[in-house]
């Protein structure tokens, strides 16, 4: 901290205890910024984080997400900028995990046997060879698969499955163990943690402000960020461990649903999509999520269901997150939100980014400026 | 002018061609769509709107594009359900239009006629401007009309098939039997189906999943606004009878011999 400084002002305060928020933390203590997190569901030090709720709405959008670490699976069409932004993130994941495990002492749960495309009608493989003709046209790594190869793969498969692909370089990490490495990182590079909601940047006594508040950035910059509503499941396979080691991105019947197998038996199978505010997980969504589940892993049912909670993604007009400078009502911020489905992907890349600019003055790339949406300001607090 | 207004419910249309919204993958891809359609009205379904009013959604999208919005009772199964969400959109957009859809299949999604025509007629009653979506069935469209209905909206196939116009004579039959406007609703995949349906007789055209799950959504929202220019004026130029064997363009008589 430099001297004559008033008691309590920090160089950089981060309004969100997420994955983003603690990551952009870790990175620039690291590189030396006297740093503190503003978030009210910030633990105590030395408290645990509180227990969650079987069944309900959670605030932060990483404390539903699976953690699929998807560049391939999750470019559309007409998204170029984001897909290389996608891509640059996945790249930076392997030695991310490795250097955030050595500084947490704690793992996250990242797995690299990548993630099979399974179709389970004429019209599902329709759908998937359509877009997954369009991703290896890009040069992202997939490759159409005949249900025999699946099965050979994934034995637990339906019978019914009538094909699919392989996206190898589509992982996967655990979002509440990554969340909670970061924490102990940033703890123990010198972050500083505040626990209280923030209602207006000018609260913060720092001398930057970074505002990585998901869909709360609304209310406090005024961007176009909404919450786009999601109910994922948890379930937990008998034996322990799940009988599938791939990520599944399934599309049965018409949905699209994903199943993602960790080490310590939880499978996480999402995800509805709704544009609505409020969080009630409802009956037809578990349904849907189960019945498209089961028809294409029918061991699925003996699974203890363990979890089902809904959260809302920070979604932006164009699905691009917003990363860098922007005026709000009061103060100069930095933003670094509007990750949307693609929020623990693009995690590493965020963090490098947004210390970069913070640090070393490097500028962000201008598709990603919140000044694309200059035009389009909302009410703010 | 290329075409003359669409009359509907006493208000008037200089585009022939509707947008739904459901589908696409974001909101600015189906706001340059709907710009590039040149429509001038969209229907939204009621459950799919955001009803926080803070963070820009899809009501701001049609808020800045200017069009109509439509709300539409999609998902509902009964009539009493149709009627009930109807009240619901009236009260929370402000429009007595309604696009009134009673869906009987899941699996198909078509129209269940037989809670169609009384929900219709209760909306009519209740002072609602009712655009229902129908199967291509011309005794079921007329009585729709007779109900009092602003338009009928046949389906030229199941919701989202992309297979086109499944029964053509249908149509004509259909838009021989009732005297409102005739919007082709549903199943087009895409921009020679649009033209179809306008040479058919149709008076409109309502589509979403053609444009919105495009590759290009932009690009096939303007084959669209061609497409049904084009059967518009297909439609009303005078075809030449289909003829078994060849006819030469250039009769043997002027000839120049050279």
């Amino acid at each position: 901290m430099s001297i004559g400084r008033r008691a309590g002002r920090v160089d950089l305060g981060i309004v969100g205890g997420g994955p983003i928020g603690l990551a952009v933390a870790w990175r620039c203590a690291q590189r030396g910024l006297d740093v503190a997190v503003y978030d009210d569901a910030t633990p105590e030090d030395g408290q645990r984080p509180p227990a969650r709720k079987a069944i309900g709405e959670r605030t932060g959008a990483w404390e539903v997400a699976a953690g699929m670490l998807a560049p391939v699976g999750e470019s559309c069409f007409g998204e170029p900028e984001l897909t290389a932004l996608l891509t640059d993130s996945a790249a930076r994941w392997p030695g991310f995990a490795a250097e955030l495990e050595a500084a947490a002492s704690a793992e996250v749960g990242y797995r690299a046997e990548g993630t099979l495309v399974v179709a389970l009608t004429a019209d599902d493989l329709a759908a998937a060879v359509r877009i997954t003709a369009y991703q290896r046209d890009l040069g992202l790594g997939i490759d159409r698969l005949t249900p025999s190869a699946l099965r050979e793969l994934e034995p637990v498969l339906s019978p019914r499955v009538r094909g699919g692909a392989l996206a190898p370089g589509d992982h996967q990490v655990d979002p509440r163990r990554l969340t909670s490495a970061l924490r102990i990182a940033a703890g123990r590079a010198g972050v500083r943690f505040v626990r209280r909601r923030v209602a207006d940047v000018c609260e913060v006594y720092a001398d930057r402000v970074v505002v990585a508040a998901g869909c709360g950035a609304a209310r406090l910059t005024g961007l176009p960020v909404r919450p786009v509503r999601g109910e994922v499941l948890r379930l937990r396979a008998p034996g322990g461990d799940p009988g599938f080691r791939h990520v599944i991105r399934g599309y049965a019947d018409g949905r699209e649903i994903y199943l993602v197998p960790r080490r310590d038996g939880e499978v996480v199978l999402g995800a509805t999509s709704h544009e609505r505010a409020d969080g009630a997980v409802t009956a037809g969504g578990v349904l849907e999520l189960l019945r498209a589940a089961a028809d294409l892993i029918p061991e699925i049912e003996e699974y203890a269901l363990v979890e089902a909670q809904s959260g809302a993604r920070p979604g932006t007009p164009d699905n691009r997150p917003i990363l860098g400078g922007w005026r709000t009502g009061s103060r100069e911020v930095v933003v670094a939100t509007g990750h949307y489905r693609h929020g623990i992907l693009l995690t590493p890349v965020t963090a490098d980014l947004i210390a970069g600019l913070l640090v070393d003055g490097v500028a962000l790339p201008d598709a990603f400026e919140a000044a694309r949406f200059t035009e389009r300001r909302v009410a703010c607090a | 002018m290329i075409m003359d207004d669409l009359v509907v419910g006493g208000e008037r249309f200089g585009s022939r061609l509707i947008l739904g919204t459901g589908g696409a993958a974001n909101l600015d891809v189906l706001e340059r769509a709907v710009k590039a359609s040149g429509t001038e009205m969209v229907t939204v379904a009621l459950r799919r709107i955001n009803a926080q009013k803070s963070a820009d959604g899809l009501l701001d999208v049609v808020a800045r594009t200017g069009v109509r919005l439509l709300p539409n009772t999609a998902g509902c199964r009964t009539a009493t359900e149709a009627v009930k969400l109807a009240h619901l959109a009236r009260e929370a957009f402000g429009t007595p239009w309604i696009k009134l859809e009673v869906i009987g299949d899941e699996r198909t999604l078509l129209p269940d006629g037989v809670e169609l025509v009384p929900a219709a007629e209760r909306l009519v009653a209740d002072g609602f401007t009712v655009l229902p979506y129908t199967n291509d069935d011309p005794i079921l469209a007329r009585r729709l009309a007779d109900a009092g209905c602003a338009a009928v909206m046949p389906a030229g196939s199941p919701i989202g098939s992309g297979l086109g116009i499944g029964n053509p004579h249908h149509l004509r039959l259909l838009r021989q039997a009732v005297d409102v406007p005739v919007i082709l609703d549903a199943g087009l995949g895409t921009a020679s189906d649009a033209a179809l349906a306008m040479e058919l007789g149709c008076d409109a055209v309502l589509l979403a999943s053609a444009v919105t799950r495009a590759e290009d959504p932009e690009r096939m929202a303007t084959a669209m606004r061609l497409a049904v220019e084009a059967g518009y004026l297909a439609a009303r130029a005078g075809r030449i009878p289909r003829r078994f064997h060849a006819l030469a363009s250039t009769p043997d008589e002027g000839r120049p011999d050279l």
